[in-house]
């Protein structure tokens, strides 16, 4: 009796241990959103989010940060989307499950999901800006200097990379949702693998290619460490209107206010209204990424 | 429909014998969509494999430049030497691009840094050659000082300082982190498991630079209001940070070994009298070890390679000591905090990439262990072999 007494106790106790661990962390998350949520929301207006810093960025909105970190992750999707997608579609549907091959693909992809994105940073800086650009600025451009500093292509291209094991591991999951029976069913009605992939496979998984994108859009809308050399700018005055333009972004927006300027106090506001902003936009991407993921693994499990 | 008439010609075709019928036909459509597919998977084991020899590539010179006798020589022998790994045809031609990005380049990042920064950096670009051979000889030792009449680059207090800050983190997130998996896995309702697995994935969602802003303007606050120390900004502050960071990975990855410990333990072990938590914490926590020491491995990747928390939380000063209150510079920040204000092709821009190559090698073993010798272990120990 005392026995199964103290086995109880010592149960609730490690039961309400590991549930105050989980409370703790979600604690953590609520006081964050509040914290940033308070600071900012007397700071976000329709001017704030439309107008240009002013006064050495004391004053003034974030519109140009916005709109660099919008252009950003349209580049950014426009590549990583296809090629993502594409790979996705080959570790499915062509590659054997146990062959070295796809073995090494996963392999490389899990790679590129844990590299610092710092390491990021320097290859495109090493590889795009330095490499390719310079070599095309030499051949095209007689060496004249355009591709080869920072813009905001390289920048994109860089994100890219960075996110495409996100959209590899998203649309590879939405795939295997797709049931078997009605892969066989077009193969034994005459299509073509192929035929069957693009009529039948893709369109059962779109939702996941959906999910794939906003994650990686989310990504790529906080990431900083990958841009800081590769095009991202303190302050550019107009619009990026080419590819080989330097930009601003939120995130960079937050850095360099909360730790280069000369004034940290007096922007606190903007600051915070910035890092409401960002976070906001993560919400809501993440949100609805969940929502579909959610979807989709609803439907496997029918 | 026309799949359908494609059919049956085919099948038409075909009537005549049961071989033909089996037999697949030749079509260049399909034969290009794969091979195309097949190229563009290639694309990631490729990255993979081009990143490493950018960053290393640009970090060479250092060890080249050391065996050159005199100056004139070293300066021929880089000309081959970017040739040689390259791969490109014209060294001259390489050379020639390298100093004129130095120098526009040069100009542009003072042009970015006047408004900002409040640290003037005056680098000379013609000082690298000779700083080549000191810089190897630095590299071990504890001094960073990249930028003065004599530099030197002592990566030894920025590992050191690296170490400090993830074990501070892990030591904060695993605990945190398998605890909280433990319990969505063994003890939580239905209910509880859809409120805070999708709570805390969406933590993982948080852009580090907002978790790096959250640690210097509150955090950091509080932390020192709660520990009375002196410096605001230090290892500990930044270690909890990057810990937050580093909860969902953990989390994550701990959660799903839990479950994929197969149902049959569980009900083994409550069929033979023990209790819930006795069956959660001595049976699915033991199986599941070597998924949870995969999920720490990453978290503590995830944390060695975070730059921007690193840079706005832990304080940035090079320091060898132990003391988890003092300020401590990273690796990866110091490669974002000094990579925008040097000369391209400079000593101590190719030391930050050997920095970086140094970053990828650790995070490439420690997901190659994570990888291969856990995943064997985990699968011998479920299946019980």
């Amino acid at each position: 009796m005392i026995k199964s007494f103290k086995n109880n106790i010592k149960g609730i106790l490690i039961e309400g241990l590991t549930l105050s661990s989980a409370l703790v962390i979600i604690a953590i998350i609520v006081v964050m959103i509040a914290v940033i949520v308070i600071g900012g929301k007397d700071q976000i207006s329709w001017e704030f989010l439309t107008s240009f810093p002013e006064d050495g960025m004391t004053k003034g909105g974030i519109f140009p940060a916005i709109y660099g970190t919008a252009l950003l992750v349209i580049i950014m999707s426009v590549a990583a989307v296809p090629f993502g997608t594409i790979t996705a579609i080959y570790l499915t549907e062509y590659a054997n499950e146990n062959a070295i091959i796809a073995k090494v693909i996963r392999f490389a992809v899990r790679t590129l999901a844990v590299i610092p994105s710092i390491i990021y940073g320097l290859f495109g800086l090493g590889f795009f800006i330095k490499f390719v650009g310079t070599e095309m600025d030499n051949t095209f451009l007689g060496g004249q200097l355009k591709w080869g500093q920072p813009n905001i292509l390289w920048a994109s291209l860089t994100m890219a990379l960075l996110t495409l094991p996100v959209v590899i591991v998203s649309v590879e999951e939405a795939l295997k949702t797709v049931p078997k029976d009605l892969r066989a069913a077009s193969l034994a009605l005459g299509a073509t693998k192929w035929q069957t992939i693009w009529k039948v496979v893709l369109p059962g998984s779109i939702s996941g290619i959906m999910t794939g994108t906003i994650l990686a859009v989310s990504r790529g809308a906080g990431e900083v460490a990958p841009i800081l050399f590769t095009g991202v700018a303190y302050y550019v005055a107009t619009l990026p209107a080419s590819f080989s333009d330097q930009f601003m972004v939120l995130g960079y927006h937050i850095y360099v206010m909360t730790t280069q300027s000369a004034n940290v106090d007096q922007t606190m506001p903007i600051q915070f209204g910035t890092t409401l902003v960002l976070l906001a936009l993560t919400f809501i991407l993440n949100i609805s990424a969940i929502v579909l993921r959610y979807r989709i693994r609803q439907k496997k499990s029918n | 429909m026309t799949k359908k008439t494609k059919k049956g010609k085919k099948s038409d075709e075909n009537v005549s014998g049961l071989i033909d019928i089996t037999r697949k036909k030749f079509r260049w459509s399909d034969y290009l969509a794969e091979k195309v597919i097949k190229g563009v998977a290639f694309l990631s084991i490729t990255i993979v494999v081009l990143i490493f020899i950018f960053v290393f590539r640009e970090s060479l010179p250092i060890f080249k430049q050391e065996k050159a006798p005199a100056k004139t020589e070293a300066i021929a022998e880089t000309q081959e030497t970017y040739g040689e790994v390259t791969d490109k045809p014209a060294t001259t031609d390489v050379q020639e691009t390298y100093g004129e990005v130095t120098d526009q380049s040069n100009n542009h990042a003072i042009g970015d840094s006047t408004s900002s920064a409040d640290k003037s950096y005056t680098v000379s670009a013609g000082s690298g050659y000779d700083d080549n051979k000191s810089a190897l000889k630095s590299l071990l030792t504890k001094e960073w000082v990249p930028v003065s009449e004599k530099p030197r680059y002592g990566i030894l207090a920025l590992i050191i300082g690296t170490f400090k800050v993830t074990i501070i983190s892990i030591l904060f997130a695993a605990p945190l982190a398998i605890l909280a998996a433990l319990y969505t896995a063994s003890f939580a309702s239905r209910r509880m498991k859809e409120i805070i697995k999708p709570t805390i994935e969406l933590l993982a969602g948080f852009p580090s630079v907002v978790i790096g802003f959250f640690a210097l303007m509150v955090l950091a606050s509080f932390l020192q209001d709660v520990f009375h120390y002196d410096t605001r900004l230090n290892s500990f502050v930044g270690g909890i940070a990057m810990g937050i960071a580093a909860i969902p990975i953990i989390f994550t990855i701990t959660e799903d070994a839990l479950t994929a410990v197969p149902r049959t333990f569980n009900e083994a072990s409550l069929a033979l009298g023990a209790s819930k938590w006795q069956t959660a914490f001595f049976v699915i926590l033991p199986a599941a070890t070597p998924g949870i020491f995969a999920a720490v491995l990453l978290g503590i990747g995830r944390v060695f390679g975070e730059t921007m928390i690193a840079l706005m939380a832990t304080g940035n000063a090079s320091q060898m000591g132990l003391n988890p209150f003092e300020s401590v510079r990273t690796l990866a920040a110091t490669i974002g905090a000094e990579m925008a204000e040097v000369v391209f092709g400079d000593t101590h821009y190719n030391v930050l990439f050997l920095i970086g190559s140094l970053l990828f090698i650790f995070t490439f073993i420690l997901n190659a262990i994570a990888e291969f010798y856990v995943k064997g272990k985990l699968m011998k120990r479920i299946q019980g072999k």
